[in-house]
């Protein structure tokens, strides 16, 4: 079916829908990642984006009922240029089309989509709406004008959990409150392989709430949106960590740290989607290839005269990646060491953290 | 950290001459290592033995030996040099063994020399199939479960546990002999009780076999402070069983979740730290079970590698270079991304485009050969293409493979054994894409298919999509045209108008579509390679086609002239035009021209992206080439530097309006007419051996018994010397002429006098169109009739009398201004007592330009690149009185026998080499004997040699004999010869003929290692069984083995030399 794409600045890209039908608003943003398609869907950090892959080749291996980082696929729409008819993988349970049109989501192949990121890289990440139904592209693009932006939305509440529950775990040997802004499964695993049990409190839980859990240590998630849309939660976030909680962040969860200790945050004009970008942690000098996901960013700069300071930068642009409490046992990052998908180099930061409720011994 | 300063100098080991397993690749690594390693301010210290190669270009190294690589002649440089470093881990597999040969001599030790890179300690873990399984068991990493045992019986339980096939390898045994792949019990029995019998230790060892598996390398780099990034993924589409570079390849990985191509880096990552890799690039092998998905690691390379400069051109990270440079003490975060600029090169790409790997074969050139694909690789060359999709990419592949398909077309299925298409399907033969398309056609299942043979479905499913494009494309009616939606969607399928025109009727032409295509509009856009998917803005002007809607390729006002490269290695084309291309490129560079590159070897130094101002990485098609040509607008587009290839594009070229530099398309067809040619030769007073063209079999036996036996035949059109046989009478006629005129069905038979004993010559020139630059008289060592890229020759002429020489420089003046050649010229010559034959005129670059200059030191390529922009000689300065050259270089070829074994490894008029070696030096004999040498024969100094000749060759046998008894060499030979050396007064050792079935025969005293040279010569043009045996076993033992008389007196005089005086090297600088 073909399918029009309108982005708000009145450009256009045609394409036909490989999966579901009708019409769907978001950010347009662009991944590169060359695998993972069905983990990226399935982030809720998308919530509230149309996805580019720059890949060209997507379905190959299908989907499987273990590759995913929440209950369903969040992404509002998938941009492909090829979606394969044919998918194969020991692994493999279905394929990437109708799990899709299962899901409600529509998506788009026969896209040039390398013109797509070459726009996007040059003009921004912007609104978009994608129809089958309507291929007028004056309407379109005024659709896509009048649809909301992600600046000063909060999205992370409509993914986060409606109510606390356990992630399973037999004898764990700390426990953590888990601040649920848009969590990524594999963050879970990531502390049930290592032993840490996780109590998951949605978003806007007080830090009463969460004080009650008597938790070792306190990990806030990634998530969809704006991040200094939620001062309720970063009220939380203070007076978790002034109480001494050790306390990690990744992602939205680092710049909520950030927001909650007088940083700011901004949009970088597209944003770091992919499976590639260096990271230079300044403690160690040695470099980590990390798996990104994020459009809103930490100000390094206006951390001057905070309690954070800089301990991880973007090789590529010299951002934020990450940032620790000069007194409180305190440190997050900005990309995901939990990767799913993408390169596991960040996973020691897991690590780091048990040892430093170790070593707080609360 | 910064780069080191206790350093200085730093030696590097080039890989030598092109063989099969060692191309052009490590000319691109060398060549970009040199580079990098001067730009940081060290002197690099260089030994390579190939002279068509740019890193042995005088100004790429600080000082450049074209010397043996043998541990020896580096320790004599070393000696000389006294570098601080060696970096072995750039030329190949014979870079890093003459290190470790050499650091195991103590040389390093001696000297002070460190090895950087790779350390001993970790070459031997990586090579060494033990100490690699230990190492990655130490680190928790799986291999294929394997066992040594002692007896049948416990064979019998191993195999029980592993399952069948399985592996059984003998212990201590030359060339795997006594082993093999057993399926079922009984022939585990048998392989297991020969192979014990065969093994010293009575002992095999007994592996799980990953045949059919899904085959997978990663491309690694590490820095001293153990920062590791994975450059690219390569998934191999033929299941494990056939060697990597026999395989198609695609990057990156197609049928991969994250989670286990996830796994696959950590583990990559985690073997370089096992074995220790300090700094680098290395590659790692992964082999996945299908169905359950088991992982084990199969090998690892420390060091740069052909898979390595694959995934450079397919990623557009130059891994060379930065291996290089992480040698010398930078890490990753310091060193910038060329092609990206701000972001550094401690990043991995991402690249959104879909690169296929093709390679190329030449079972033709070697009757007999087994054409089974298995672990030993056996291809010559290799295209890589780039496409939007995989299909577009392997279908641009298959069309710049140069194998008379113009993609996955309907010709390819001439090559299908189409009865036995089921059991085709279980081989791995060269043509089984094409079997897996046809049996599509056929009706098979793609899952049919991929059981038969273990290729992923996915690949299969893609194969299925052309087949029903292919299809549709046919359904249309001929009188009907195409809908444009269709073609539009055929050419992002990689469609070639070649082949659409094929589908469109027998009247259509390649041209019809073209004009068909561009008026809908359609034409290719030109992608970056940018290692980022276009998440950052990219400088370096790499390009690809694809069928999409935005351009990148920016063309710019400049004067700007296109170079054509010579797409894929092949016999008798390879290295030599990708060094005469790069030439032309830097010439044209230096007189200001922006320079615009077309090729499709990722091999090639040519493709690399700073060579050239832009790079086309696309197939040499006609389609393909006109299309970057519309886009460009070039002044011109230069089509003599890449041999066959661009040239066969001359005239369609020219025909479709394209200006072509240099030498008209005109002038280049007169030469290669050969009645046109022989009419020119005559009003020059220059004289051919008689010839005459046959169209049929009968014209063919008439012209042969009017000239004469023995004659020459190939058919006309030819490269490499293809299809080319001396026939001795009709019998051997009639069969070749009928099988040569099924090859090219539209150009006639040649059929010429044969000179047997002649002397031949090559000769390089270069003409502006007033005057005649003669750059080298080259005479071959061997008799004419023995191909001449397959002859030894010598720069100077070593033994031809100056009035002759004189001659033919005088009739290549004469030739090259009849022509009105604008460039480079190649001719060859016979030289038959006073008499003077022309035997070919060749317009264009030849494989002897790069030796030719090398030796004489005169660029003669970027003097023909500077005509071909316009340029004389007058502007030039040229011709420079040629300078004395008191020197000899002699040129060697090297042959790939040793991958075919059983094929009789004599040479003739059919080209059979795969690359060349020069050896200089003061005198003839001991530049001979380098070469030789370096071309890895091993010539002895004392020892035994086996004599063998047929009866007219025992006259000059004896001679030999006489030669070999007086330098002390003991003789041995069979009752024929041996009675013909005996009867001469010589002592002799008689042994057993092979057919006599007693022993000792030769082949024992080879076995024993009791024979250091063989000379034996072919009894004639069908070689006997006997014969055959004993020149193949010097192939598996590596004796040196002489089959002609001129080799046989040039080594003998050669080894005289050396024995009396010894041997140095010296710099190319110094000469």
């Amino acid at each position: 079916m073909k399918t029009l794409i309108a982005l708000e600045d009145g450009t256009l890209f045609t394409g036909r829908a490989f999966a579901g039908s009708g019409e769907v608003y978001g950010e347009l943003v662009f991944n590169t990642s060359m695998t993972g398609y069905q983990e990226i869907l399935t982030d809720p950090s998308y919530h509230g984006q149309i996805v580019t892959l720059t890949y060209p080749l997507i379905g190959n291996y299908g989907v499987n009922e273990e590759d995913i980082e929440s209950w369903k696929p969040h992404a509002a729409g998938l941009v492909v240029n090829e979606a394969s008819r044919m998918h194969h993988n020991w692994r493999s349970t279905g394929s990437l089309a109708a799990y899709l049109e299962a899901n409600n989501i529509l998506g788009v192949d026969d896209v040039d989509t390398r013109a797509v990121t070459l726009h996007i890289r040059s003009r921004g990440a912007m609104k978009c709406v994608m129809s089958t139904t309507d291929l007028d592209p004056a309407s379109l693009v005024a659709k896509a004008q009048q649809s909301p932006g992600l600046v000063g939305r909060d999205l992370s509440s409509e993914v986060s959990t409606p109510d606390p529950y356990e992630w399973p775990l037999e004898n764990p040997t700390y426990r953590l409150a888990v601040l649920d802004c848009g969590i990524k499964r594999n963050q879970l695993r990531m502390w049930a392989e290592r032993g840490v049990g996780a109590q998951v409190f949605p978003n806007q839980a007080t830090a009463k709430e969460i004080l009650a859990a008597r938790p070792d240590g306190f990990f806030i998630s990634n998530g969809p949106g704006d991040p200094d849309t939620l001062p309720q939660v970063l009220r939380t976030i203070r007076e978790l960590v002034d109480h001494g909680l050790p306390t990690f962040g990744i992602c939205f969860g680092h710049q909520l740290l950030a927001l909650a200790h007088g940083g700011r945050t901004f949009k970088l004009k597209f944003g770091h989607r992919g499976a590639n970008q260096p990271v230079k942690n300044l403690q160690t000098g040695l470099i980590e290839i990390t798996s990104q996901n994020h459009g809103f960013c930490v100000d390094k700069d206006a951390l001057a005269g905070t309690e954070l300071e800089t301990t991880h930068i973007n090789l590529n642009d010299g951002t934020s990646e990450g940032l620790r409490h000069q007194q409180r046992p305190m440190f997050s990052v900005q990309y995901h060491p939990e990767a799913a998908p993408g390169p596991h180099d960040a996973a020691y930061l897991f690590n780091d953290f048990i040892q430093l409720m170790e070593s707080t011994g609360t | 950290m910064p780069k080191r300063t206790d350093i200085k100098r730093i030696m590097l080991i080039g890989s030598g001459p092109i063989v099969i397993g060692q191309a052009c690749e490590f000319d691109y690594s060398g060549t970009q290592a040199c580079k990098a390693l001067r730009e940081e301010g060290y002197e690099v210290i260089l030994i390579n033995s190939n002279p068509a190669t740019i890193m042995t270009d005088p100004e790429v190294a600080d000082r450049t030996y074209v010397e043996p690589i043998t541990a020896e002649a580096v320790r004599k440089i070393i000696a000389i040099e006294r570098p601080d470093a060696l970096l072995p881990t750039l030329g190949g597999q014979t870079g890093l063994n003459t290190a470790l040969e050499v650091a195991e001599m103590g040389v390093l030790d001696e000297f002070g020399v460190e090895l950087i890179g790779a350390k001993v300690d970790v070459i031997k873990r990586a090579e060494d199939r033990e100490l690699f399984k230990e190492a990655m068991e130490a680190a928790g990493l799986e291999c294929l479960k394997s066992e040594r045992v002692n007896s049948l019986e416990r064979a019998r339980e191993v195999a029980q546990e592993l399952g069948f096939p399985i592996i059984v390898r003998p212990s201590y045994t030359l060339g795997g002999t006594g082993g093999g792949t057993a399926y079922d019990e009984t022939e585990l029995d048998r392989i297991v009780a020969s192979g014990l019998k065969a093994s010293r230790v009575h002992e095999v060892l007994l592996e799980e076999s990953a045949l059919g598996w899904k085959e997978f390398e990663m491309e690694v780099v590490r820095d001293r402070n153990d920062n590791c990034v994975i450059i690219c993924s390569i998934e191999n589409l033929d299941p494990m069983g056939v060697h990597t570079g026999d395989s198609i390849t695609v990057a990156p990985t197609q049928t991969l979740t994250d989670v286990e191509y996830q796994k696959m880096r950590d583990w990559s990552i985690t073997v370089l730290r096992a074995i220790g890799v300090d700094t680098g690039g290395s590659n790692v092998q992964f082999a996945i079970h299908p169905e359950t998905g088991r992982m084990v690691v199969i090998e690892m390379n420390p060091r740069v590698s052909r898979s390595s400069a694959l995934a450079s051109k397919a990623t557009g990270y130059p891994i060379a270079k930065i291996a290089a440079k992480l040698a010398v003490g930078y890490t990753l975060d310091e060193l910038p991304n060329d092609i990206t600029r701000d972001p550094p090169a401690s990043f991995e790409p991402t690249i959104d485009y879909c690169v296929v790997k093709v390679p190329r074969f030449a079972f033709e050139k070697f009757p007999g050969a087994d054409l089974k694909l298995g672990v030993s690789m056996k291809s010559v060359g290799e295209t890589m293409a780039i496409g939007r999709n995989f299909r577009e990419a392997l279908q641009k592949a298959f069309r710049g493979l140069e194998v008379g398909v113009a993609g996955l077309d309907l010709r390819a299925e001439d090559f299908v054994n189409k009865p036995e298409i089921e059991t085709e399907l279980t081989r791995t033969d060269t043509d089984r894409h094409f079997n897996v398309k046809y049996a599509l056609k056929q009706g098979y299942t793609i899952e049919h298919i991929a059981r038969l043979t273990g290729i992923d479905p996915w690949f299969i499913d893609q194969i299925s999509q052309i087949v029903e494009m292919e299809k549709t494309l046919l359904a249309i009616p001929a009188d009907q045209p195409l809908p444009a939606d269709l073609l539009r969607e055929a050419k992002k399928s990689g469609f070639s108008d070649r082949q659409i025109a094929v589908l469109r009727g027998p009247d259509v032409t390649e041209l019809d579509i073209r004009r068909e295509r561009l008026a809908a509009g359609i034409k290719p856009v030109y992608r970056l390679v940018d290692t980022c998917a276009g998440e950052f803005e990219a400088y370096t002007p790499y390009f690809y086609s694809s069928y999409a809607e935005r351009d990148e390729s920016r063309p710019s006002d400049k004067p700007k002239i296109m170079i054509l490269g010579s797409g894929p290695n092949r016999i008798g084309q390879g290295i030599e035009f990708d060094y005469c291309c790069v030439h032309t490129v830097q010439a044209l560079r230096e007189l200001g021209y922006e320079t615009i590159m077309v090729n499709s070897n990722p091999e090639t130094v040519s493709t690399d992206y700073d060579t050239a101002d832009k790079l086309y990485f696309e197939p040499l098609t006609f389609e393909d080439v006109m299309n970057i040509y519309e886009n460009e607008k070039p002044l011109g587009v230069v089509v003599q530097m890449g041999g066959q290839t661009p040239l066969n594009l001359a005239v369609p070229l020219m025909k479709a309006g394209v200006p072509i530099l240099g030498t008209s398309p005109d002038s280049i067809d007169r030469a290669e007419d050969r009645k046109h040619c022989r009419a020119l030769l005559e009003s020059l007073g220059l004289q051919q051996p008689e010839s005459d063209t046959a169209e049929t079999v009968e014209e063919a036996l008439a012209i042969a018994q009017r000239i004469g036996y023995p004659v020459m035949v190939r058919p006309s059109y030819v490269l490499g010397g293809r299809a080319m046989m001396v026939a001795y009478k009709d019998a051997d006629v009639e069969p070749f002429v009928r099988a040569a005129l099924k090859v090219s069905p539209d150009f006639p038979v040649l059929i010429d006098r044969y000179l047997e004993g002649a002397i031949e010559v090559d000769v390089d020139a270069v003409a502006d169109g007033h005057d005649v630059y003669v750059g080298g008289v080259m005479q071959h060592v061997e008799a004419a009739g023995i191909h001449s890229g397959d002859s030894a020759c010598a720069v100077p002429p070593h033994s031809l009398s100056a009035p002759m020489v004189e001659r033919i420089e005088a009739a290549v003046r004469d030739i090259a201004l009849a022509l009105d050649v604008r460039g480079i010229m190649n001719t060859q010559w016979a030289v038959a007592g006073d008499e003077l034959y022309v035997i070919e005129i060749n317009p264009r670059a030849s494989r002897t330009v790069p030796y030719v200059s090398k030796a004489t030191g005169v660029p003669l390529a970027k003097i023909a690149a500077r005509i071909a922009s316009g340029q004389t000689f007058a502007e030039m300065g040229y011709p420079a009185p040629p300078k004395p050259v008191t020197w000899y270089a002699v040129k060697e070829a090297v042959f790939p026998f040793n991958r075919f074994l059983g094929v009789d490894p004599i040479l003739g008029p059919e080209m059979k080499s795969t690359g060349e070696v020069m050896g200089i030096d003061d005198s003839f004999e001991a530049a001979y004997w380098k070469s030789q040498i370096a071309a890895g024969q091993d010539l002895p100094t004392a020892g035994k040699v086996f004599l063998s000749a047929k009866d007219s060759d025992k006259p000059w046998m004896v001679v030999i004999g006489q030669q070999l008894n007086e330098l002390g060499f003991e003789l041995v030979s069979t009752t024929g010869t041996a009675t013909a050396l005996q009867e001469a007064g010589l002592e002799v050792q008689v042994l057993h003929k092979l057919a006599d079935d007693a022993h000792p025969n030769v082949l024992d005293l080879m076995r024993t290692g009791d024979i250091h040279l063989i000379i034996n010569t072919p009894s004639g043009p069908v070689a006997r069984v006997d014969e055959v045996k004993i020149r193949s076993e010097t192939i598996v033992r590596g004796i040196p083995i002489i089959t002609t008389e001129a080799g046989a007196r040039a080594t003998l005089a050669a080894i005289r030399h050396v024995r009396e005086k010894g041997w140095g090297v010296r710099a190319l600088q110094d000469y």
